[in-house]
């Protein structure tokens, strides 16, 4: 059995005893069990001596000249602090009364005189085994609080260097209200937002498996791919491709990303919505009261491989004043004290109550503190307003170069033929082209929306044979948009040609852009006589080129586009 | 045991009953009871009959499952789920990659 138990290490062991004859005994026997003694014949000799040396355990007998073994036994554990250094009485007392009086005092046991040796080494000995305990115990606590006060910090300093990445998108723009919790991040929750350079706005809701650090890592590579492309021009579907693949790529095969991806148009009045894990999301008609459901078509970024990915959204109207609203799983997930999940019905009730659609937010965090009886810090949610064009201003881009090298004279003809129009959108490269002109950045905004317009009319109307008129409603319009996801997969041939041409003008410059496709054409006169007006669903398209370019003219039955910008000397 | 398994007389179809909520804790116990079984089952059913929640850990580990089962090429069940776990599994939509019956 010896060999099982732990040898006893000597221990230094401070021996209180007034009586000389006592404490003689009492030393050799402790000698002899291979421990190492110290003595003192009062209790205000104890408390220097353990002042002094911090011996391991104490006896102490009770009943001492200067100060008794009772108070010296309180001043030694109040020197001890948190250590345990046992104290084992040592007393010829019987009364009950008075033994207590030993363990109020701060003894831990006592032993009877006349002394019993085998006793003696037996509460050594198991004493010493409370002694290792607690001081195991306080070893553990204070490395958990060291290694909690590292995890802190490092959440403290990921949470500053994801904050300056998160944030350099436009959440603070008016018509976006979010909230989430200051640590959501650390709960694998995740909002970005960012103008895109037509000025439309891409918001990412997104929801990593697990929790911690391990879920906030994803969140860098992907805001990195969010920030990015948008900035290019990269519509939803390329965008979502790379954060698909780049998250399959870099994340352990158990991780993903739960996320809906929005484009919301304020010059097309429509919202662009991809929904893969995340629970529904809402478009909220202001006009009807009417809520949309945005559901989950998608399974989530990062577990389908690139060649399965499923790049497909869906496209809806908005009117100005509608609102999106999407949510985490924090709040349908919210479970009461009887496990019962809060649930989507609950989440409809509070919408069915809501009076106040800016008081929207409160109430539902108001619902999940009634429903669980505390507030949860891993709620997510999101609500983005549609405005009037002219009521937001996109930040202006920020360029590097100094303009020095900027070229000013040239042309440039490109063709995209059917296998490319399916998979490549060539917008992004044509607009970092024409920003190497200086003069063009001023106006990068209204450029990239005519380039848009014109090349979605071409390939849309032109080598798609899509019917715009089909855009009258809002069933209409997400039938517009199956029928260009259907017909873009079985293109064989068609192509879109695109002509730049930069000329120097006066102080300032001329740019022609000329865009022509393969399709059928339309009948321009009567889609001229419209009055320009951005009321309808359909044919705002056109409109928005008159407007943002000057001289713009349709020939060849409207197989050929062509407009013209112009700037100014530059300061 | 809140995971238990059984293996097909031929042993080519394994089947993992989970119990109760399957969620983070249940990891290891899921891991190890198809890591190490030789020769590798072909197919695989997972049991949800008495599975009371699943929560993104658990589709986490699903797609472990289905990675060691052969990636896209897995056979892989999910059967007897109730009303709150389909749920979860329509959201992330994991019928498009997991049979679920």
């Amino acid at each position: 059995m010896t060999a099982l138990q732990p040898s006893l290490e000597p221990l230094t062991i401070l021996i209180a005893e007034d009586s000389a004859a006592d404490r003689m005994l009492l030393s050799s026997i402790v000698r002899r069990q291979g421990h190492q003694v110290l003595t003192a014949t009062n209790g205000a000799e104890a408390v220097e001596a353990f002042r002094l040396q911090r011996p391991h355990l104490v006896l102490m007998d009770a009943m001492m000249p200067v100060m008794d073994g009772f108070e010296a036994a309180r001043q030694i554990k109040d020197l001890a602090g948190e250590t345990l250094v046992p104290i084992i009485f040592l007393t010829s007392l019987t009364e009950s009364e008075a033994l207590a009086r030993c363990l109020e005092a701060g003894g831990d046991d006592f032993l009877a005189k006349p002394y019993n040796q085998v006793i003696l080494a037996a509460k050594i000995k198991a004493m010493d085994r409370l002694r290792r305990l607690q001081a195991t115990v306080l070893q553990q606590r204070d490395l958990i609080s060291k290694h909690n006060d590292y995890l802190l910090n490092e959440q403290r300093v990921a949470k500053a260097v994801f904050d300056k990445v998160a944030h350099s998108g436009c959440l603070n723009a008016p018509n976006i209200r979010y909230l989430q919790s200051p640590y959501a991040l650390f709960n694998g929750d995740l909002l970005l937002a960012a103008f895109t350079p037509a000025g439309d706005m891409h918001v990412l809701l997104g929801d990593f498996t697990g929790h911690g650090l391990p879920a906030a890592v994803g969140a860098m590579p992907l805001a990195e791919v969010f920030y990015g492309m948008t900035a290019k021009g990269y519509g939803l579907a390329e965008t979502l491709r790379e954060m698909n693949a780049k998250l399959k790529r870099i994340l352990p095969v158990d991780m993903f990303c739960c996320a809906t991806l929005l484009c919301l148009s304020f010059q097309r009045r429509s919202v662009e919505v991809w929904n893969g894990g995340m629970p529904d999301g809402y478009l909220h008609r202001i006009a009807s009261g009417e809520r949309t459901p945005l559901l989950a078509r998608h399974l989530p970024l990062g577990v389908l491989s690139p060649q399965t990915f499923n790049d497909s959204t869906e496209v809806f109207p908005m009117a100005v004043g509608d609102r999106v609203f999407l949510l985490s799983d924090g709040v349908i997930d919210t479970c009461d004290a009887n496990e019962q999940l809060f649930g989507v019905e609950r989440l409809q009730r509070v919408f069915a109550a809501n009076r106040e659609p800016d008081a929207l937010f409160e109430e539902i965090e108001q619902a999940l503190r009634d429903f669980r009886g505390e507030a949860r810090d891993d709620v997510s949610m999101v609500e983005i307003s549609l405005l009037e064009a002219a009521q937001l201003s996109p930040p202006a881009l920020v360029y590097s170069d100094s303009g020095q090298s900027c070229p000013l004279d040239w042309s440039v003809s490109f063709e995209f033929r059917a296998d490319t129009l399916k998979r490549y959108n060539p917008l992004p490269y044509l607009l970092q082209l024409l920003l190497e002109v200086h003069g063009l950045r001023a106006q990068s905004g209204a450029l990239y929306s005519v380039l848009a317009e014109l090349y979605s009319n071409a390939l849309e109307h032109g080598v798609l044979g899509l019917d715009s008129s089909l855009k009258r409603d809002a069933a209409g319009f997400a039938r517009y948009y199956q029928q260009r996801n259907e017909r873009l997969d079985e293109l064989r041939d068609g192509y879109v040609r695109v002509h730049l041409q930069i000329a120097p003008h006066g102080e300032g410059g001329h740019l022609v852009i000329r865009v022509e496709d393969s399709g059928e054409g339309f009948d321009v006169a009567r889609v001229m006589e419209r009055p320009v007006d951005g009321g309808r669903l359909s044919g705002r398209g056109v409109s928005l080129i008159r407007q943002l370019s000057r001289n713009a003219s349709w020939s060849d039955n409207g197989r050929r586009a062509r407009v013209e910008f112009f700037w100014e000397a530059l300061a | 045991m809140s995971v238990t398994t059984e293996t097909s007389q031929d042993g080519t179809k394994l089947t993992i009953s989970i119990k109760g909520r399957f969620d983070f804790g249940k990891h290891s116990e899921f891991r190890e009871s198809y890591e190490n079984l030789k020769p590798k089952p072909e197919s695989f059913e997972v049991n949800l009959k008495d599975a009371t929640y699943l929560d993104s850990s658990a589709l986490g580990m699903l797609l472990l499952l289905r990675d060691h089962a052969g990636g896209e090429n897995a056979e892989i069940k999910l059967t007897n789920a109730n009303a709150d776990v389909r749920k979860i599994l329509a959201i992330s939509n994991f019928e498009q990659i997991f049979d679920v019956a």
